[in-house]
């Protein structure tokens, strides 16, 4: 019997799933449904992909499903919160790698130009893929340096390289049959994705695995068209449209270009000190417990630093308490706070913080005039007001959450270093700053004591 | 219609599509999104299993086999883990 028929309407269903899950994870309420709904379209999907006539024997589809699908299952029940950048950052390597195997395999003597170009593609784009997430992987979790590694000539190599990978893409297109083209655009891209990926620094980590978010779409979608299979396309697109936008968002967030984003490290950072006056006014935790007490409304700013001292769940408990003392409590999350977009809502949400609490830039800052306590922890490039007032400064014209318009601003900070950035932040030096020194989980710990007491 | 004008002309839609959803998913939810992606770009596993199954013994085969097992850990882990991930967000009670 011929399921041809089965198959196309089975993928047919399987992108309306994909697509009604994306819409539903328009909104918090309904996301966890809108997930499900794209799950199914995926099983469906594989379904129909096991119907095909072509195949004669299941054990290696069934053996690479039951090892694929355990290991995902584990990582997914064992990950941490805090870690889910470094998760993701791998997956995206992974789908990358599967891509590219995918074009590779589809390599067949009597296959067209076109056919060629889109299994270069995937190779190509898969390549980069897995290399560049492998990089940001080690980044994100610490194995590797997380700063911007460059070195001298770095940019020649770089266009020996693309020379290199155009050069051998256009003659594998011209000699399928010769096999070094091949081996050359595979080994060539794996480079290239490490090379793309290695100069760009932590702070920056935010756009480039939204990026390769992008990428491990567009390398499924140019193995759908080397296999001619539409499901594929369908969506690889919508994973690299949404890969796209999340990276624009996070280049506005930083008010840089990609470009800027993917070749700022090979510019020397100017050195230039700015003066700044006033001076840094520490407190303890004591001495801010009495002005958080009087307090009737505070805004919670979190940044990277939150998730490295694990703070979040006690963040949680000193919400409660300052509500049931009678003040209004919300978060002010910014679009870049973090590893990756999106990744303060989460460890708030796990630590139980309802999600209509976790305000955006554009709703908060409205609202900071009449904040009497802004509590900043472990932010700090987000917050800086340098890059309102100091024209000269790197990051001049970024949008940040102005906590600086509070009553009194609160600033959780291990010590004096700058952030990621490496840029001074004259937020510590304000009439109404107050830095609290210290680890920022024991910090709120203090504070949370006493409150409660 | 050919197969090359008909995949384009899918993909140009899917992309445009792309755009108009993924612009209504608010801040809050962007890690779930982007591991809901992930989960959805191991549709890779579907051009890999006729592959796979081809049974001719060949690279392609073993290069197809490869590509389901490392797909099938971005659509298992993938999945679940944006579940977990969306069943920590809630409203607040009240």
């Amino acid at each position: 019997m011929d399921f041809s028929v089965v198959i196309s309407l089975g993928y047919v269903v399987a992108s309306g799933l994909f697509i009604f899950g994306l819409k539903m994870l328009g909104s918090p309420a309904t996301a966890r449904k809108g997930n499900m709904v794209s799950a199914v379209g995926m099983l469906i999907a594989i379904v129909a992909a096991l119907l095909d006539q072509g195949i004669v024997e299941f054990q290696w589809i069934l053996g690479g499903m039951v090892v694929g699908g355990a290991i995902g299952a584990i990582a997914a029940r064992a990950v941490a919160m805090t870690s889910m950048p470094e998760m993701v950052a791998l997956f995206n390597g992974l789908g990358g790698a599967a891509s590219l195997l995918v074009g590779w395999a589809a390599l067949s003597p009597d296959a067209t130009t076109f056919t060629l170009v889109t299994i270069v593609l995937s190779i190509l784009i898969g390549g980069i893929t897995l290399t560049g997430s492998l990089i940001a992987y080690g980044k994100l979790s610490e194995k590797l340096a997380s700063g911007a590694i460059t070195f001298t000539g770095q940019q020649i190599v770089n266009t020996l390289i693309i020379a290199g990978v155009v050069g051998s893409a256009v003659m594998f297109c011209i000699e399928p049959a010769n096999t070094s083209w091949l081996y050359a655009v595979i080994g060539l891209s794996l480079v290239f994705g490490i090379m793309v990926v290695i100069p760009i620094g932590g702070a920056d980590m935010p756009v480039v695995i939204s990026l390769l978010n992008s990428y491990s779409g567009l390398a499924a979608c140019a193995a759908g068209f080397a296999i001619n299979n539409n499901v594929l396309i369908v969506a690889g697109s919508l994973v690299g449209a949404s890969g796209i936008i999340l990276t624009q968002i996070m280049c506005k967030a930083m008010n840089r270009s990609l470009s800027n984003v993917l070749f700022s490290g090979f510019a020397s950072v100017s050195n230039e000190v700015t003066e700044i006056d006033g001076e840094i006014k520490p407190i303890n935790a004591e001495d801010a417990y009495y002005i958080l007490e009087a307090a009737t409304n505070v805004a919670i700013i979190p940044g990277y630093g939150m998730a490295v001292a694990q703070a979040q769940h006690v963040v949680k408990e000193l919400a409660d308490l300052l509500e049931a003392n009678g003040a209004e409590v919300n978060f002010g999350i910014h679009p870049v706070a973090g590893r990756m977009p999106g990744h303060m809502n989460v460890l708030l949400a796990e630590a139980d913080v309802p999600y209509d609490q976790l305000l955006e830039m554009d709703e908060i800052n409205p609202r900071m005039e009449s904040v009497d306590v802004a509590i900043v922890i472990g932010a700090n490039d987000v917050v800086n007001p340098a890059a309102r007032e100091i024209e000269s400064s790197p990051i001049y014209g970024m949008p940040v959450i102005n906590v600086a318009d509070a009553r009194t601003v609160f600033v959780l900070k291990r010590s004096m270093a700058s952030g990621f950035a490496g840029i001074e932040n004259p937020l510590f030096y304000k009439e109404n700053t107050r830095m609290i020194f210290g680890d920022a989980k024991e910090t709120l710990s203090k504070l949370v004591r006493e409150l409660s007491s | 219609m050919n197969g090359a004008e008909y995949l384009l002309f899918i993909l140009m839609l899917a992309v445009f599509l792309g755009f108009e959803l993924i612009n209504k998913v608010p801040a809050t939810l962007h890690t779930p999104l982007m591991s809901g992606a992930n989960a959805i770009s191991g549709i890779t596993v579907v051009g890999a299993i006729a592959i796979a199954g081809n049974g001719n013994q060949d690279l392609a085969q073993w290069l197809g086999a490869g590509a389901v097992a490392l797909a099938s850990i971005n659509v298992v882990g993938g999945y679940m883990v944006t579940d977990r991930m969306l069943g920590f967000f809630k409203k607040k009670e009240g």
